[in-house]
């Protein structure tokens, strides 16, 4: 055991390494862009120098001259693919916004030629010779922006389904002994993952494979036959490491369909690897929201009166909202909650999912709004939370299933040394250095979606795991080997995964921390019914496994007492029984509350999650309790970060490191959504400007101290068979506001705006 | 990234009459269709994004062999202009002799980039002002002379605020030149003429009427070393900038003194991250000397830097960061223990 791989407690799996370490760590392990093509012809982008107008014209006599060129392919010249709709309204697409359909640009950077060259630097050099000549309208950029339109979310955009409200707000409010009113705002940000948005078609005849890193295989597969008005089952997408993606490849974007297009029109594999630039305007993002807080409390830190009010950026054709409102409104216990979510439409790309949508931006708001409320009671940020905990939400009076938020705290502190904290703003220094301790909640709704597996088990105890899961650093491949090698009692080197291709049972986006859990929950079924086809063949007169209901292939399995049991198998022996020299199982399992249309879905692309706080007869959440302490130069302003504490619960853990990792990593990126990641708008143009890694900031080494991650031994029965509350986007949700809130107990200053720079600060 | 051909020099005339074949036009030396090629680490980023075009990259590294010592003869510095940032920072002597240098170097980009960028190809780092270096922002004066600024009411938060003009407002975004202009150091150049030696400070050119002329060098020249006469162990480069480590600065200051019975004798100053050239505070170092040090002559010498200072919209803030920056480095080269 080290640090990287913690001892496990209570209710954890072992921290076995990662599955893909090597290959990763000695470069075998291949992404996208590395599959090897034959003769592929390269495309390479050209995409729009204004946000809102039309193409009068293109030149493009010099860029078909450079040595290399194939084709040049415009709006004029390219094939019409089929409209579809925007994967939150029934459909698959990131936009509906569709590139090289008309004259028309609708938003900075959107693909408005492709040039496709024997090689990439042809292509790139051709492109960079192309003459685009617009008509520019002005665009209207964001918030504020003359031409924008706004309105509630409820009603334009299906997803978002109740804007919560309980009891009487305004009234409670009113009397209040104590109130918080302030605003909040969080930046446009972009997920940049390491591996670009490449894309390579290839047809064989009739059939297409697509080489594209995706959270959603079947998603994408399905989304690119309806667009080419094919059949799905013609359509197969492969992609064994995804490197990252944090929400940016969940939905189908259009070039997919324009290189599968190309691909059919030149019949030769294409292959597009865009530049870092482009992948700003091809793919999504965090919009910029807005916030109002309202609290009204009671000396004693009850609160009485709540109202989250957020305000969200859209495009124009598409209402994209995350709503977090579902979130803010159950976390505390109060009688008298209101809120309401808006959408504004603006000459943007169409936003989407960004690690962790949508609590990121809403408890930014809430968790600030929370230590404002503590200064102003002169309480104890951690007591005031736990005044204000609950077992129960407040909106529909919901038992949480499970919920350790302030054990979390309770243990955060404790190695954070909280304690040694004085609570005075700007009470603490050290030589040139402003110091603050600041904390904060945090949470993610626990969140389920049906999937299917196939799992083989040879008599000499290998396994063969099949899942269309996908590895995006989250470590799939790990912990679908574990669940595996755990329900068969056969070591973890046994088990051979398979996971990201299309032609694999299906399984949900690897989205919303769902992944773990479903993933997971279906091949333990899967597992389960193999143990009893074993079990049987053992015991053909056992009675308890009589009643177990025959059910393969037809949804969700009850499988028999003593398959389910962890009883030990000798496995040879039931082999010999049956025999046969290997068992194969494939299964379908959904969550409870999943609706009648679950698996019809699941094949056709069209994920049904379910979970947090939509469900029936309970509320399902993990937590955590984060611990920032910050120094500030007093000279330069410089804000710097020594020390970040996460505790957290969340259900079963799978494998303790793994999970570190993936809280680390959310702890870092929360730091640097609090202080460095924002892309900038430039307004005159509707356009982003800082759209590279030189000057879109990411944390490096050097910003990054000292980050420690404790789990919490947690067990939820009510939850999903694997007891996985799903961790992936736990970490960075409380972040921003922990930084905030050290902030101001160093400087005395409340930031409200992010990200905090050095000129925010007048210490 | 246009097709370019690729020419090895072997020696330094040979270099000259690479460069000096592209040269008949009367283009400023960045857009000669012939480039030097040195580290690589500000051209071939260029001219990936389009926005440099040479038809020829000349490679000079073969003249590290000549090019590329570091040299404390005499009391007085003299490093090769092909010599790598980061053999210059670790060079003990240089640490010890001139702290200034060395944290300049070591504060600057990233390991794996200070191991490839030579100090001649570090002083003529072109700006990182976005507008500049995305050609799909039509207004840019540097890139295209007369097409306007985009960054003057765009988002402009990196760009200077010394030595501006209604043309240009990009920054130089350099380290090394803020110690070696406050050294009042010497650039050796090598062209076809033979070799001539100019200030450091005569070297860039701010941007005035004509931001696309960013030094004095003639076409076809080469930078082949810099000279720093005398030696100051009290000396510092204070950088402060938005994250830890590999980072432009949004401000920083080079200050070297020379303390005599505690009185200051000489005084250097010089600003980065605040200018459009490497920028040095003259009337400020004329306060200090024969000055005792106390913390109200740093705030007035701070003052006096950036007195000349004219903030937009987005970087306004670095007025008041520049003084305390200031403030902090005298405060700093004055109590350092040597």
């Amino acid at each position: 055991m080290s640090i990287a791989a913690p001892e496990p407690k209570a209710n954890m799996g072992q921290p076995v390494p990662r599955y893909d370490a090597v290959a990763k760590v000695t470069g075998m392990a291949k992404y996208a862009a590395d599959m090897p093509l034959a003769n592929p012809a390269y495309a390479y982008l050209v995409t729009s120098a204004i946000a809102k107008g039309r193409i009068d014209s293109f030149e493009l006599t010099e860029a078909r001259n450079i040595r290399g060129v194939i084709d040049i392919v415009t709006h004029e010249n390219a094939e019409k693919l089929k409209d579809v709709k925007l994967f939150s309204e029934g459909g698959y697409m990131s936009t509906t916004v569709q590139p090289l359909k008309s004259a028309d640009v609708a938003h900075d950077g959107q693909i408005i030629a492709v040039v496709l060259a024997d090689t990439f630097e042809a292509g790139r050099e051709a492109a960079h010779r192309v003459k685009v000549n617009y008509r520019p309208a002005t665009p209207s950029t964001t918030f504020d922006s003359p031409g924008t339109t706004s309105g509630p979310a409820k009603g334009q955009a299906s997803r978002f389904k109740e804007d919560p409200k309980v009891g009487d707000f305004a009234k409670a409010f009113d009397e209040a002994e104590v109130k918080i009113t302030a605003s909040y705002e969080t930046p446009t940000q972009h997920h940049n993952p390491m591996e670009l948005f490449a894309t390579s078609c290839v047809w064989t005849g009739d059939n297409l494979t697509i080489y594209e890193p995706s959270q959603y295989v079947y998603g994408l597969k399905n989304g690119v036959a309806a667009q080419l008005g094919i059949d799905a089952d013609k359509v197969r997408v492969i992609n064994y490491y995804v490197g990252g993606a944090f929400g940016s490849k969940g939905s189908t974007t259009p070039r997919t369909a324009i290189m599968a297009s190309l691909a059919r029109r030149l019949n030769r594999p294409v292959k597009l690897v865009p530049t870092r630039d482009q992948g700003f305007t091809i793919a999504t993002y965090r919009a910029e929201t807005r916030h109002q807080i309202q609290i009204g409390a009671n000396r004693d830190g009850k609160l009485v009166a709540l109202r989250h009010e957020g305000a969200e950026v859209s495009s124009r054709p598409d209402a994209y909202v995350v709503g977090g409102t579902k979130t803010t409104t159950r976390l505390y216990a109060c009688p008298n909650v209101d809120s309401l979510v808006s959408i504004v439409h603006a000459d943007r790309n169409t936003p989407g999912f960004m690690r962790s949508p949508p609590e990121v931006p809403y408890l930014f708001a809430l968790e600030s709004a929370m230590d404002e409320l503590a200064v102003k009671l002169n309480m104890d940020p951690i007591e005031l939370r736990r005044v204000n905990d609950t077992m129960k939400e407040p909106i529909g009076g919901k038992p949480y299933t499970s919920r350790s938020l302030m054990a979390c705290f309770d243990e955060g502190a404790r190695a954070f040394g909280w304690s040694q904290r004085s609570a005075a703003p700007k009470s603490m220094t050290d030589g040139d250095w402003l110091v603050g301790y600041g904390c904060a909640t945090t949470c993610y709704p626990t969140q389920m979606a049906p999937a299917a597996a196939r799992v083989r088990l040879q008599r000499d105890g290998r396994v063969r795991v099949e899942i269309a899961g996908h590895e995006i650093g989250n470590g799939a491949y790990t912990v679908i080997g574990q669940a595996a090698a755990e329900k068969l009692g056969v070591p973890f080197e046994n088990v051979s995964v398979h996971i990201g291709d299309s032609d694999l049972p299906p399984a949900p986006v690897a989205g919303g921390s769902n992944s773990t859990a479903s993933t997971c929950s279906a091949v333990m079924m899967v597992c389960d019914q193999i143990r009893q086809r074993l079990f049987r063949a053992l015991m053909p007169n056992e009675s308890v496994i009589d009643k177990a209901k025959e059910t393969v292939g037809m949804g969700q399995t009850p499988v028999a007492e003593s398959a389910n049991s962890g009883r030990p198998l000798d496995r040879e022996k039931a082999f010999d029984a049956l025999g046969v020299s290997v068992v194969e199982e494939y299964g379908e399992w959904k969550p409870e509350d999943a609706p009648k249309d679950s698996f019809r879905a699941m094949q056709q692309g069209q994920v049904r999650i379910v979970g947090g706080s939509a469900m029936s007869d309970k509320i399902a959440y993990a937590f955590g309790a984060e611990f920032v302490e910050v120094r500030i130069d007093k000279w330069t302003h410089e804000i710097r970060i020594p020390r970040l504490v996460g505790a957290f619960a969340a259900g079963h853990i799978m494998n303790p490191r793994t999970a570190r990792s993936q809280l680390m990593g959310g702890l870092i990126w929360g730091m640097s959504s609090a202080l460095l990641e924002a892309t900038e708008l430039d307004p005159r143009y509707g356009r982003y400007v800082n759209d590279n890694l030189a000057d879109y900031l990411l944390p490096v080494n050097a910003d990054v101290q000292d980050v420690e991650v404790i789990m919490l031994s947690e067990q939820d029965d009510h939850i999903n068979p694997a007891g996985v509350k799903g961790l992936g986007e736990l970490a960075n949700v409380g972040t921003n506001a922990a930084v905030c809130n050290a902030i101001f107990h160093a400087t005395g200053q409340r930031i409200r705006k992010l990200p905090v720079r050095l000129e925010n600060l007048e210490v | 990234m246009r097709s370019f051909t690729y020419q090895r020099v072997t020696d330094p005339s040979a270099a000259i009459q690479a460069l000096a074949m592209a040269v008949a036009n009367n283009n400023p030396p960045t857009e000669a269709t012939a480039q030097p090629l040195a580290g690589g680490t500000t051209l071939i980023d260029l001219m990936k994004l389009d926005v440099m075009r040479p038809r020829t990259v000349v490679d000079i590294n073969p003249l590290a062999s000549t090019w590329s010592a570091i040299n404390l003869d005499g009391g007085n510095l003299r490093l090769g202009a092909l010599a790598r940032m980061s053999d210059v920072a670790a060079n003990p002597e240089i640490q010890r002799n001139y702290p200034v240098i060395a944290d300049s170097l070591r504060l600057a980009a990233s390991p794996q980039l200070r191991n490839m960028a030579t100090l001649g190809g570090n002083v003529l780092q072109r700006t990182r002002c976005t507008y500049f270096r995305d050609i799909s922002y039509a207004n840019c004066n540097k890139r295209d002379p007369g097409s306007g600024c985009a960054a003057l009411d765009g988002f402009n938060r990196m760009h200077a605020v010394l030595g501006t003009s209604e043309q240009c407002i990009a920054t130089y975004p350099g380290d090394f030149a803020q110690a070696l202009i406050a050294l009042d150091a010497t650039v050796e150049i090598t062209g076809k003429s033979g070799v001539r030696n100019i200030p450091f400070a005569q070297l860039h050119k701010p941007p005035d009427d004509s931001p696309q002329i960013e030094t004095t060098l003639a076409p076809g020249e080469l930078i082949s070393a810099f000279t720093v006469s005398g030696r100051w162990p009290r000396s510092v480069y204070l950088k402060a900038r938005d994250r830890q480590s590999y980072e432009f600065a949004l401000s920083s200051a080079a200050v070297a003194l020379d303390v005599q019975d505690g009185v200051i004798s000489d005084a250097r100053v010089a600003l980065g991250g605040l200018a459009t050239v490497p920028w040095r505070a003259r009337e400020a170092e004329a306060l200090i000397k024969g000055q005792k040090f106390d913390e109200a002559l740093a705030q007035r010498v701070a003052d006096a830097a950036l007195a000349g200072a004219q903030g937009r919209r987005h970087n306004a803030f670095k007025i008041a960061l520049g003084k305390r920056v200031v403030a902090r480095a005298l405060h700093q080269a004055a109590t350092m223990e040597i």
